[in-house]
């Protein structure tokens, strides 16, 4: 019979314009296309958003945060107005005030600080993609402490990279997906880089290549691995020194690319008197000494035509000098690194341990492939050939947030130059303007003087104790601590130590704290209810510790409560940015890249953007850099920076559309029209690396070339991969009593412990945590890691409340079915929460979806959403200082080398509480805030368009 | 009109890689955007800032354990996690089709697509109810049967680009984890995925032919069964302690221009 | 499945009316005039108010007449129509007995067939479900169809016929449980089949696609009130047929005691009909339930 379909509109009219942009859903920065549509009113709505196709980022595809940005414009829990704190802290009690009064008040904290001691300004930024911009105001300001959020992020993968080979993971490179054939992830990785790492697994995962996970948990990307290590947290260090173990003992490394391209052939002290003990032989220029084969003499190692030996050793008088590569094999070839040895305590047996290794050197070495594409390297030489060895890693928070995070994350990069995979075909690639050797980037930077600048920028790389902020008096110079004898190489602050250091007047006390988008006072700080306090306590003044807080955020986030001045920032879809760069461009291993954002709607709220804000607070104090000579502002607002701004002549926030004609990328003068070239070209700009430069770069002279040409270097930089590190030979050398400056006798042997120039691996500091044997994990979901507040009304339906998983061993033991309460106990408190069984787990390891939990009355959630009576932080559970050992001493909960805050060293234990119906409520429950905002409407039906 | 074709002319659909799915939502929120905008009633949201948060969603991602048995090559096998999509399978015998009362629900002759003529709907259920997958949600708000369109305003809509005519979750998947093509087609990429990959019904007892087909996760956790760790691979290179140095000597001499004392 | 009150109320009410219908128009009891007004008069109420409540579990009811148009394959849309045919034809054979004090004994026997008609298209409508395999049974029809004729024998006064309707019915009711029972399991439909997994391990539901609640769960996953089920069996058996027949077989000759205990038999098996059509719905178990771990 017929059928009389109804006729079906096939071809809608998808928008009325579509308004290319950067997401800000998380730190991916993906290319989005903003579906405009008009509404009744005549007004462009936000009616869809999809991934931009000619980015370089996300190619095309979004993930569930970026379609879910709709909702976050639309949000009930943004701020309104700027808002002054009438009830006090914590209370959520506050009226709103105009711009004009806000910026007074906030100039008129400041000032006085500036004049006297800008130093008593802490002036720290969560989620910032600004930070050349923010960095460079705090400088202007003078103060020395300022940092992002990365000292309780991931500075262990990235510091450990930059010291080890220039470069790390996510925006400093990324596995080569295209020739790949062998790819391990270790830890919880599913973070940063989020798009481009699933489109990587598909791709590999559509030519059949296996993908090995190391993690506790096997959700996510380890979901999909085709084998799966449920490593026991904090040994992963270990495990990969066993593969270094089995692969060296087996001769399966890369011998060539270790005499070329890495330090394994530099001579190294051995005179176990000498104040040079452990540092590299040197000629008079400073150059590297190696053996060269070819003649059996000295020669620095970037001589043209020189054979590095691997194997090389010096006598000079009584000094014995070998070479790396020899201090290498004596350490890593000793049977404590056998997998048989290591199997009990990193829980993989000794057959996985070797079955993987074996696969590695397989796949590196028996599927070793050739480009057919001739390059030259640093030494002049020309290869006709590039050798891929198809193995790759990838890896970022998970074995970052140990207190052993640092050595494993050079563990790691060690083992991938053992193996000749970085910047080979098929292994890793630096993303520009990575590679880039620690040399190239600046040192830290304290020196304050009233009402000046600071003395250069803040954070940077130490390569000695000579680049440590101590004041003369050997006390620190920032009030995070950071680039001190307890953690010298806090390349990105320690964030999360200000409020507990303000607190306390040590180092020194602070006038003003001000924040930008870091909820400190819940998510984002260990011992949660601590920082509460810190953050409320009063002196025998009756003042606050604390005694003035400026806060930034769009949202209506735990930490607004606490501010006692808030000034409202846009949503993303609202604001000018640049992802530049000066700071963490948008790169990908083929091409340079830094992209926008541009108001696509305009606010419907008396808000505006923190860096335009930043810029007008500025102008009202006339910092120096935001000051012309003749006394006006340079810059009225952040768009005129962005465009405006030149760090150096010819190079500025953004590279793409530069010159007068706007055709010069990279170096060229100020073009006033770049932003809407920008916006024309989709809101990105990308300059292609050459084909012959698109692998070795470090040591590849066209790559250097273009590098140079395009502004990312003044002049080329090669340099060899750092197996050894000598910077932290240096910190040994100080605790073993040479040079000037010297550590507090209390840390010196940790420092001769921990900071040792080659991989090591170490248990993290458990004193204290007898009886509590379980470890215990956080994570956030795939839909909403970096993502700004779960009160999104999509993505909450998703993850609104968070169980705590539990391994099937101990649910049995614990008497436990899904859906009961379970006390879960640390040395530092308790909480009671909902229990989910999971198989797929380390059996010793507990975990939970980290940032679901919300405060009561927060995020313009009703009181009674999941989110605040199910839901809850682990945080309650980890201290930002380790359990007193008896020494009298504060030790920071981190790693003591970077300062990185070790989330993951958490022990627990755990037993049950009850069954469902026993509690309401997860515990502890804290009083509801007073919502700034109100609560959002009951019902969505989210339609532009008719 | 109820009554299913008795063949339609393509078989478009889905195919769904648990093999490469990371389950990250997109393509939940990716179709909650597209469908609350376009094909008739938004998706509505209930209670979206409250207690109880409940909306329509076409498209949601599960996830389940396997426990594989021991065997004893393996004794204590690993439990997997497989993250699971499920939307609408555009059934060949599609029972939420003739179960509807008031022929709102039909299934396209030209394509296959299962749809809801909203204007027609009842918001009775009975077509929910039928469905063995889960399919179809009544959108509280508008009272009436929504479900998984296939993206049918995308996919031949000549106001977007070629490229992009493809369902929305499709276009948005990270890792490349959906595919959309012509199951009818043997020689359709699609098809031949089924084909290569061992491609699967749902609930293959319901009689209900699906269109989309569900890629199997590939084989996990052998490794140590697939690699011969005594092979000569990882054979030491030396047994002696000093012996490395000595091996690496010899090494170094094989590569070009490494031998000692040599000229290049 | 969720137990709506507007389905149970349906089904249990225009069940009981049809088969009042059925027995009426063929002839049992054969009254005419006031009498016959108000035996039509009660089942007109049980079967229209039946149907009424049923629309209540529309999303869009003011659009339930387009309901009538699928009668090719839908038993929802042959259940409207057979229900409209038989309450007209009977309204027009009523109207003979109320009015016209005569039996048009074809048009009672069409009208008759028509009532029987409904409750089996009703059935069917569950019993067409192989996503429901409690219901997926031959036994479902025939419990509606049971019900009804027993209800109908009660309420038409059949003294003599009405307890052995009630044992049959009853009868059928056990059956339908100890199948029932064991339906979910003879369907073959497992997470395995589900999940297509079923022959790489034993398969568990993880995480739901949504920590909260949605439409599927709301209408298909009903878990509480399934440990009281054998108490509410129990009371349903004894109060839908147990107490009536014996009310029924009450050796009495008290008109005045009869007719209370028939009143009595009466509600009784209502109320016993009513628990039965809970437990219809809130034990069944839809396989879509299988996606979330829960059934």
């Amino acid at each position: 019979m017929t059928f009389q379909q109804p006729r079906v509109e096939t071809s809608p009219k998808v928008s009325d314009e579509i308004r290319q942009t950067t997401c800000y859903m998380c730190a991916c920065r993906c290319g989005i296309n903003v579906h405009m549509k008009t509404n009744e009113d005549g007004k462009k709505e936000v009616a869809y958003i999809e991934g931009n196709r000619d980015h370089p980022v996300n190619k095309g595809v979004l993930c569930a945060k970026g379609s879910a940005g709709i909702m976050q414009v639309n949000a009930p829990s943004r701020l309104k107005a700027p808002l002054k704190r009438v009830g006090p802290r914590g209370s959520g009690e506050f009226e709103e005030i105009s711009w004009d009064e806000a910026l007074e008040i906030a100039a008129g904290w400041l000032e006085p600080i500036r004049k006297d001691d800008p130093s008593k300004l802490a002036f720290f930024t969560g989620r910032d993609q600004s930070q050349s911009f923010t960095s460079f105001w705090a400088q202007n300001f003078g103060t020395p402490n300022y940092a992002a959020h990365g000292g309780f992020c991931s500075v262990n993968m990235a510091a450990a990279g930059i010291y080890t080979m220039g470069g790390a993971f996510w925006e400093f490179g990324q596995p080569d997906w295209d020739y790949t054939k062998l790819f391990l992830l270790f830890g919880v990785a599913e973070d940063h880089d989020s798009n481009p790492i699933k489109m990587g697994l598909g791709k590999i995962k559509a030519r059949g290549a296996r993908v090995i996970g190391v993690n506790p948990i096997r959700s996510g990307y380890n979901a999909i691995a085709d084998d799966w290590v449920g490593i026991t947290p904090g040994t992963d260090g270990l495990f990969i020194l066993s593969l270094v173990h089995v692969l060296m003992k087996a001769g399966k490394i890369d011998l060539d690319y270790l005499s070329r391209f890495t330090n394994a052939p530099v001579l190294v002290n051995q005179d176990p008197n000498s104040p040079d003990k452990g540092l590299f032989l040197r000629d008079d220029h400073g150059a590297p000494l190696v053996i060269n084969r070819k003649t059996g003499k000295l020669a620095p190692f970037d001589m043209a035509g020189v054979r590095p030996d691997l194997g090389g050793s010096f006598q000079m008088g009584d000094v014995t000098h070998v070479s790396v590569f020899q201090l290498m094999a004596e350490r890593y070839l000793k049977d404590e690194y056998a997998p048989e040895a290591v199997a009990e305590r990193c829980g993989i047996p000794a057959k996985r341990i070797r079955a993987i290794a074996s696969e590695i050197a397989r796949v590196a070495f028996d599927e070793a492939f050739e480009l057919d594409q001739e390059w030259t390297d640093f030494r002049g030489e020309k290869h006709d050939k590039m050798i891929g060895r198809p193995v790759s890693f990838h890896s970022m928070r998970g074995v970052s947030a140990h207190a052993n995070g640092f050595q494993t994350c050079r563990a790691l990069h060690v083992l991938q130059i053992l193996l000749g995979t970085v910047e080979a075909p098929g292994g890793f690639r630096f993303k520009p303007p990575y590679p880039k050797p620690v040399e190239a980037h600046p040192a830290p930077h304290s020196r304050v003087t009233p009402n000046k600048p600071l003395d250069g920028p803040h954070l940077g790389f130490v390569h000695g104790p000579e680049h440590l902020a101590l004041k003369s008096d050997g006390s620190a110079a920032r009030i995070d601590k950071a680039f001190t004898w307890e953690n010298p190489m806090s390349s990105h602050g320690l964030m999360h130590m200000v409020i507990s250091n303000a607190h306390a007047g040590d180092p020194y006390k602070i006038d003003t704290l001000f924040m930008y988008m870091a909820n400190m006072s819940w998510n984002s700080s260990m011992n949660t209810t601590g920082v509460m306090e810190m953050l409320t306590d009063k002196g025998e003044d009756g003042e606050y510790k604390i005694p003035r807080i400026i806060y930034s955020d769009a949202y209506s986030s735990e930490m607004v409560a606490y501010a006692d001045l808030v000034l409202p920032d846009t949503t993303y879809l609202e604001r000018h940015d640049c992802i530049s760069m000066l700071d963490r461009p948008i790169c990908e291993a083929d091409g340079a890249a830094d992209a926008i954002r541009w108001p696509v709607i305009e606010p419907d709220r008396d808000v505006r953007g923190f860096q335009t804000v930043l810029v007008q607070l500025a102008n009202k104090m006339k910092l120096p850099g935001f000051t012309a000579e003749d006394g006006s502002a340079k810059w009225q607002d952040y768009a005129d920076y962005i465009v405006n701004h030149e760090r150096k002549p010819g190079i500025g926030p953004l590279a793409g559309f530069r010159g007068p004609n706007g055709d010069k990328a990279g170096r060229g003068e100020v073009n006033p029209e770049q932003l809407d070239r920008y916006i024309k070209n989709g809101g990105f700009f990308v300059e292609h690396i050459p084909t012959e430069a698109s692998y070795f770069k470090p040591w590849n002279m066209a790559y250097q070339d273009w590098a140079v040409n395009l502004g990312l270097f003044d002049s080329p930089q090669p340099y060899l991969f750092q197996l050894y590190v000598e910077p932290m030979r240096k910190f040994q050398l100080a605790a073993e009593g040479h040079g000037e400056r010297q550590p507090p006798d209390h840390l010196r042997d940790r420092i001769k412990d921990t900071m040792d120039p080659l991989p090591i691996w170490y248990e993290t500091d458990q004193q204290g945590n007898e009886g509590f044997t379980v470890n215990a994990l956080t994570q956030r979901p795939m839909a909403m890691y970096h993502s700004w507040g779960t009160q999104n009304a999509w993505l909450r339906q998703l993850h609104g409340h968070n169980p705590l998983y539990v391994p099937t061993k101990l649910m049995r033991e614990n008497d436990l079915q899904d859906g009961d309460w379970a006390k879960v106990t640390s040395p530092h408190g308790s909480i009671t929460v909902p229990v989910m069984e999971m198989a797929a787990l380390n059996n010793n390891t507990v975990w939970t979806w980290n940032a679901i939990g919300k405060r009561k009355g927060t995020w313009a959630l009703e009181e009674n959403a999941p989110e605040a009576t199910k839901g809850f932080l682990l945080n309650h559970l980890i201290h930002e200082l380790l359990p007193p050992k008896g020494d009298g001493m504060r030790w920071a909960n981190s790693d003591p080398i970077t300062g990185q805050a070790a989330w993951f060293d958490l022990k627990v234990k755990i037993e049950k509480a009850g069954a469902p119906d026993d509690f309401n409520e997860s515990q502890p429950v804290l009083e509801p805030i007073k919502s700034p905002v109100g609560t959002g409407p009951k019902d969505l039906k989210w339609k532009v368009g008719k | 009109m109820t009554e299913l074709p008795t063949t339609t002319d393509r078989k478009m659909g889905l195919v769904i890689d648990l093999d490469t799915c990371v389950g990250c939502h997109a393509c939940v929120i990716s179709c909650k955007g597209w469908n609350t905008e376009n094909y008739g009633a938004p998706l509505s949201d209930e209670d979206a800032y409250g207690a109880d948060p409940s909306g329509t969603f076409l498209n949601r991602v599960h996830s389940f354990e396997v426990q594989p048995a021991a065997t004893p090559a393996q004794p204590d096998p690993a439990a997997q996690l497989i993250h699971f999509p499920k939307s609408c399978l555009h059934c060949e015998d599609a029972p939420c089709v003739t179960v509807c009362p008031t022929g709102a629900s039909y299934k396209r002759v030209e394509d296959g697509i299962v749809l809801v003529n909203e204007s027609d709907c009842i918001g009775c259920g009975l077509c929910a109810w039928s469905c063995p997958y889960g399919a179809r949600e009544l959108d509280l708000a508008a009272g009436v049967m929504k479900k998984c369109t296939l993206c049918v305003d995308r996919i031949y809509n000549e106001n977007l680009p070629e490229v992009d005519r493809v369902p929305s979750c499709v276009r948005t998947c990270p890792a490349g984890a959906r595919h959309f093509g012509d199951l009818g087609d043997p020689n359709s990429e699609v098809s031949q995925l089924v084909a290569e990959r061992g491609g699967m019904d749902l609930m293959p007892e319901m009689g209900t032919k699906p269109v989309n087909k569900y890629l199997p996760p590939r084989p996990k956790d052998q490794i140590e069964d697939q690699v011969d760790i005594l092979a000569p691979l990882l054979a030491p290179v030396t047994e002696d302690a000093g012996g490395f140095l000595g091996w690496l000597d010899k090494a170094l001499d094989k590569l070009p221009g490494q031998s000692s004392g040599g000229t290049a | 499945m969720h137990p709506a009150p507007s389905v149970i109320l349906f089904t249990t009410l225009s069940g009981l009316g049809f088969g009042l219908l059925a027995f009426l128009g063929l002839g049992y009891p054969g009254v005419t005039g006031w009498v016959a007004f108000v035996f039509y008069a009660i089942a007109y109420g049980l079967a229209v108010g039946g149907l009424l409540a049923s629309t209540f579990h529309l999303g869009r009811p003011e659009r339930a007449l387009k309901a009538f148009s699928q009668w090719k394959t839908s038993w929802l849309s042959r259940e409207g129509i057979c229900s409209v045919a038989a309450l007209l034809v009977m309204a027009l054979y009523a109207t003979g007995a109320v009015f016209m004090d005569s039996h048009w004994r074809v048009l009672g026997i069409i009208g008759a067939a028509l009532s029987l008609g409904t409750v089996f298209t009703t059935s069917m409508i569950y019993t067409q479900l192989k996503t429901i395999p409690r219901w997926n049974m031959s036994l479902t029809p025939l419990m509606f169809l049971s019900f009804s004729l027993a209800g109908g024998a009660l309420l038409a006064g059949q003294e003599s016929l009405a307890p052995w309707f009630l044992l049959i019915a009853g009868a059928v009711q056990l059956a339908y449980w100890v199948q029932g029972d064991k339906a979910f399991a003879a369907s073959g439909t497992t997470m395995g089949t589900a999940t297509g997994l079923g022959d790489r391990g034993t398969v568990r539901a993880f995480e739901p696609p949504h920590t909260g609640t949605n439409y599927l769960l709301r209408e298909f996953v009903h878990v509480v009130g399934r440990k009281h089920a054998q108490k509410l069996r129990v009371i349903s058996l004894t109060l839908g047929f147990v107490l009536p027949v014996l009310c029924l077989w009450l050796p009495t000759d008290s008109s005045m005691v009869k007719h209370l205990m028939a009143a009595v038999a009466v509600l009784s098996h209502l109320a016993g009909i009513a628990v039965s059509r809970w437990l219809f719905f809130a034990q069944a178990e839809h396989v879509v339930g299988l996606y979330y771990g829960k059934r």
